[in-house]
């Protein structure tokens, strides 16, 4: 009969109509705000910069600028600085003195996070990030990209990992080479000696060359040789 | 008890008519006729606009309800936590309303697009004059007031189509067209299931069409919806308001999946919410004589609720239809052009028609159990055969899609 069906749709939504205050599990919205869902493991939004301990020694990005020629939009922008400094393996690198990324440009490709041979660009899941400034709001400079490790750690804890092996990797690879540098120098230093003076006792052979200081392997940061860079404004 | 309970709820039932008189006995005799519909109708514009505010968050909260949402639920007293439900959004949303940006194209017609939303307003206001709201309390007791509500409410199509065409917009002519074509099949039917109550009741007068219904048998009240021929009537007066106040499933005119927003794409600002008010106005207007007609107008359902006092069951009523409405929206897809058309003439007007001969002939029959037979036993056998032909054609099943290769 006509309106028999119109009749069963009725009572569909009626259904669902009640429903709602009877259970809350009906209810799919969240009520932002205050409740907020887990984010997802792989969720991102736009770049930051990773840095070790201090944020500005201690920063990764060397200002190889590979980011800011791959990026696909170009909304990256750095100038590299005209000082070095060392970075975690101690060799003395450059460091941006400007890195700025233009969010409203920004299209969350993370093609800057693979490219990257430093681990030092990743992506940030931060997504609250509305302004009244439509152009300096959106206009993130270093000091605002910088972000901790242990923030990255917080955020994707897999990736920060993986990162950190890398990081460790490529460390003790650096200390392995200048080690056996060292090594190398010491012997030929001490087939030098003995060349020279053949009838000395053997045991000077046998001491400890003294320390060689080659810049590859120099203590890690805490080295007062070259001071901080002014932040970047 | 009743009576005890009647005679205490007496003066609360008619305090608005006694603080009526008590007012305008302030003033000389002579200015005391203009003065009392003066006050009228400046209540009739403050309550019913009240009321289409309410409504259009109890419109948003219900929908959501029925999508298994929220609904409107932030905005409460600024400053504070208090939230109050969501029931404050009203008043951002009308002041971010009026103060948008009025927009007129450059080609329009600017008199007529500038003319059409108040076109609207009035006879839709003007429809209010002869609603009955409560005992003693319509503003005109005015002897052919159904004929005036429908003579005043055909002027709705007027503005609807100055508006569609005034703009000079695709999407609004066509709007305005579709909008034309589907008042004017609908006022058909929505004429003649009225013109039963007429027949019946034998006068045009709205007051004395409640009346009529007033009287209860077994407690039960006399509504007209309760015999064959008055469910028969409501149902189809129902569905011609749905179609009348552009309401889903017959919002074609304003369909937003195809035509923007149909007659009023052009508009922004304090007109568009010129006609967003004038269309719930006018769904409240159609919704309030559909209660007058069938469904008693301000009398109460049962003898025993008379106490309670009279606008409150109009109201009642009212808000009631409204739900419906809103669950109907919630529900129902849009119809199509051609089902529209075939629906009003096909099925809606055929099965006036015979309820026109319906009533007549439970006027004529005498009271008892073989009238009740006889009228529903017709009305039911011409609903389920015209619901057949109706159905006929269709042939429902799987889609077949065909693909260029």
């Amino acid at each position: 009969m006509l309106g028999e069906q119109i009749m069963r749709g009725m009572a569909v939504t009626a259904k669902n109509f009640f429903g709602s205050y009877v259970s809350k599990n009906r209810l799919t919205t969240v009520q932002y705000p205050e409740e907020r869902l887990s984010q997802k493991a792989n969720t991102r939004q736009f770049p930051m910069l990773v840095f070790d301990g201090d944020p500005d020694k201690g920063l990764r990005c060397v200002a190889c600028t590979i980011c800011e020629k791959e990026c696909p939009p170009q909304c990256i922008y750095i100038v590299k600085s005209k000082d070095k400094k060392p970075d975690y393996k101690g060799q003395p690198q450059l460091y941006p003195a400007v890195f700025d990324i233009d969010v409203s440009v920004c299209m969350s490709c993370s093609i800057c996070v693979e490219v990257c041979p430093f681990e030092s660009i990743k992506m940030n899941t931060e997504f609250e990030l509305s302004t009244d400034d439509r152009f300096e709001g959106l206009l993130f400079h270093k000091d605002k990209l910088s972000k901790s490790n242990e923030y990255y750690h917080q955020l994707h804890p897999a990736d920060a990992k993986d990162s950190d092996a890398v990081l460790a990797a490529e460390k003790a690879k650096a200390e392995a080479k200048a080690k056996a540098a060292a090594e190398a120098k010491a012997k030929a230093a001490a087939s030098a000696a003995t060349a020279a003076l053949p009838t000395t006792a053997p045991a000077t052979a046998t001491t400890p060359p003294p320390a060689p200081t080659p810049a590859a392997a120099a203590p890690p940061p805490p080295t007062p040789a070259t001071p901080p860079p002014p932040a970047a404004k | 008890m009743f009576e005890q309970l009647n005679r205490f709820f007496a003066p609360v039932d008619q305090i608005f008519v006694t603080t009526l008189h008590w007012l305008v006995g302030f003033l000389p005799a002579a200015w005391r006729p203009v003065a009392s519909s003066m006050l009228c109708i400046a209540f009739i514009l403050m309550v019913f606009p009240a009321l289409f505010s309410i409504v259009t968050i109890f419109e948003r909260k219900g929908i959501g309800r029925i999508q298994n949402r929220y609904g409107p639920n932030r905005v409460g007293i600024p400053g504070t936590k208090i939230r109050l439900a969501g029931f404050g959004q009203f008043l951002p949303d009308g002041l971010k309303m009026l103060t948008k940006e009025d927009i007129v194209p450059r080609a329009a017609d600017k008199l007529v697009h500038f003319l059409a939303p108040v076109v609207l307003l009035i006879p839709v206001l003007l429809t209010y004059a002869v609603l009955p709201f409560g005992r003693n309390m319509a503003l005109a007791d005015y002897d052919a007031g159904l004929l005036f509500f429908f003579a005043v409410g055909g002027a709705v199509e007027v503005s609807v189509f100055m508006a569609g065409w005034s703009s000079r917009n695709k999407y609004s002519l066509l709007g305005a067209m579709r909008a034309i074509a589907q008042m004017l099949s609908y006022e058909i039917p929505l004429i003649l299931s009225s013109v039963t109550v007429v027949m019946i009741v034998g006068s045009l007068n709205l007051t004395r069409i409640v009346e009529a219904q007033a009287g209860h048998t077994f407690g039960l009240a006399n509504w007209f919806v309760f015999t064959p021929w008055g469910l028969l009537g409501y149902l189809i007066f129902f569905i011609a308001s749905l179609a009348e106040s552009n309401r889903s499933p017959f919002d074609l005119p304003e369909a937003e999946s195809e035509i923007i927003a149909g007659y009023f794409t052009e508009y922004s600002g304090f007109k568009f919410a010129l006609f967003f008010l004038g269309e719930y106005l006018g769904m409240f207007a159609i919704i309030g004589l559909g209660i007058t007609l069938f469904l008693g107008g301000w009398t109460a359902p049962f003898a025993c609720l008379d106490f309670i006092p009279s606008y409150l069951w109009f109201l009642t009523k009212m808000l009631g239809i409204v739900f419906i409405f809103i669950w109907i929206r919630a529900t129902l897809p849009r119809l199509r052009m051609d089902q529209l058309m075939n629906f009003a003439w096909k099925f809606m007007l055929p099965l006036a028609l015979l309820n026109v001969l319906v009533a007549g002939l439970w006027h004529y029959l005498a009271i008892g159990p073989l009238r009740w037979i006889a009228c529903a036993t017709i009305i039911i056998v011409a609903y389920v055969a015209l619901g057949r032909g109706l159905m006929r054609h269709q042939k429902l099943g799987q889609r077949t899609y065909r693909y260029a290769d």
